[in-house]
């Protein structure tokens, strides 16, 4: 397993090395559309060939599944998948050099992990930790690389150079990480890819009543999602203006609604 | 941890505030786009957790809700002009006018897709970056629900004489009217405007069957 690693560790950083050395000078040169995609036929080809495999399998399973399970069963599982993810989501908030959001992250990990039963249980968000996502994708972006040119992988989807780079890593940062039975690993990506698409029946099906083309539209969606970084400016929530005669009873309601709920948060260490 | 501390002293703040003042006038003018983006969000928010029809995807109600509260805010023409780019210049006024009729409809079934997900979540804005004079400013907030990341919501508004316009809206990172940018110029290419038009009604017909 160790070798496994250093092996994908070396291979990540000489990809990310030649690529950087490669992609840089064209900046400026070539034309916005073709550095956009310049492999579009190809791409076509493999996203009509990924939809064949949606609709044929993957959708009807999906489906499937989130009529046949109960939804708590769903929610747990969901749930497990997620709290690795906050784990790798910690490493890259480190990596991203964003060490408060990391620690909440991580807090947030542990904490499921020992009270929610192995992350069965989302205790953290009970409790007013919010999840934050980052991958390693989103690590390299920080970094200052660019997304790169568009890459539709056949069954993986929408990606981009940077984001195939560490895609092998993004991969493994599963529960199937801890089994070495091969059979075990392939059930459980199973499971993660059945759990991960019935979470988008709903956002799928309604992009495709939005989209004119939904080749374009993805391809768009997800370089401009993956090309931008948001600061890590403290948002504020709101809450409605109290009538002026109620002025008094109102904020100090809705102030020991909000104070009840991260009450079990005082303690943590930040 | 530390955002739940801040948010409660924030509160505390503003309770305090409005107690003592009855809203200065000083807030209206310099902040004046926040305050519209918070109003219309508090407002859509409430108006939705309070309405079972809305929530259950109820098409006339939410169009109520759209043109009543939420379109007079709006620069539609130039979300239209933005994502059909160079061509919007080429298009007659019966063709814009097509154009925006036909993309209203199309976003606002997105908007009642989004609608229908409201449960138990809130609305937080980010502090706004910008200079007193700016005429055009970014107001960046997020949805929050239980157990997933952040929503990100951002809108472009446009000072147009005395009131603030949404000109985009970015969801997720994505703008608005650039996510369409590429995909109008494809059609327009292929098949012209009456093209555009003709697609964007046939997408409209079908999804309302």
């Amino acid at each position: 397993m160790m070798k496994q690693f250093v092996r994908l560790l070396l291979l990540t950083l000489l990809a990310v090395a030649v690529s950087a050395c490669s992609v840089l000078p064209q900046r400026g040169n070539a034309s916005k559309g073709q550095k956009l995609d310049p492999w579009e036929s190809w791409n076509r080809k493999v996203f009509a060939f990924n939809e064949e495999v949606d609709q044929h399998l993957l959708r009807p399973v999906a489906t499937a599944y989130s009529e046949i399970v109960p939804e708590f069963v769903r929610k747990s599982v969901d749930n497990v998948f997620a709290n690795v993810g906050d784990a790798w989501s910690t490493v890259n908030l480190l990596l991203q050099g964003r060490p408060k959001l990391a620690i909440t992250q991580g807090m947030r990990f542990a904490v499921n992990t020992v009270f929610g039963l192995g992350g069965v249980f989302d205790i953290a968000s009970e409790a007013g930790m919010e999840r934050n996502s980052q991958d390693l994708g989103q690590t390299f972006g920080r970094w200052g690389f660019g997304t790169g040119a568009y890459i539709v992988w056949p069954l993986f989807g929408p990606s981009s150079v940077r984001d195939s780079l560490a895609l092998p890593w993004d991969r493994l940062a599963s529960p199937a990480i801890v089994f070495d039975d091969g059979k075990a690993k392939v059930a459980i990506y199973a499971l993660q890819t059945i759990n991960t698409r019935s979470n988008f029946l709903r956002a799928s099906d309604m992009l495709g009543d939005i989209a004119l083309d939904k080749y374009t539209f993805y391809r768009d969606a997800y370089l401009q999602r993956r090309g931008h970084f948001e600061d890590d400016d403290e948002a504020e929530v709101l809450v409605p203006d109290a009538p002026s005669d109620a002025a008094a009873s109102a904020p100090a309601a809705s102030a020991s609604d909000a104070a009840s709920a991260p009450a079990v948060t005082a303690s943590s260490p930040q | 941890m530390l955002v739940t501390k801040r948010q409660l002293m924030a509160l505390f703040a503003a309770g305090a505030t409005a107690m003592a003042f009855a809203m200065p006038a000083r807030a209206a003018d310099a902040s004046a786009p926040d305050l519209l983006i918070k109003q219309l969000s508090l407002d859509v928010l409430e108006t939705v957790k309070s309405d079972k029809a809305i929530q259950g995807g109820d098409v006339k109600k939410i169009n109520a809700l759209v043109n009543e509260k939420i379109m007079p805010h709006v620069d539609f023409q130039r979300i239209t002009a933005t994502a059909v780019g160079r061509f919007w210049r080429q298009a007659t006024p019966d063709q814009q006018q097509k154009l925006m009729d036909e993309f209203k409809i199309l976003l606002v079934r997105t908007y009642s897709g989004a609608l229908t997900q409201i449960k138990d979540q809130v609305i937080a804005m980010k502090p706004l970056r910008a200079a007193p004079e700016d005429t055009e400013v970014v107001v960046r907030t997020e949805i929050r629900g239980r157990g997933a990341d952040p929503i990100q919501l951002d809108y472009r508004l446009e000072k147009a004489g005395a009131v603030w316009k949404i000109y985009d809206v970015n969801v997720l990172g994505i703008w608005l009217a650039d996510q369409y940018k590429n995909s109008f110029a494809q059609e327009i290419g292929a098949n012209g405007i009456d093209g555009l038009i003709k697609a964007l009604a046939a997408k409209n017909a079908a999804a309302a069957k």
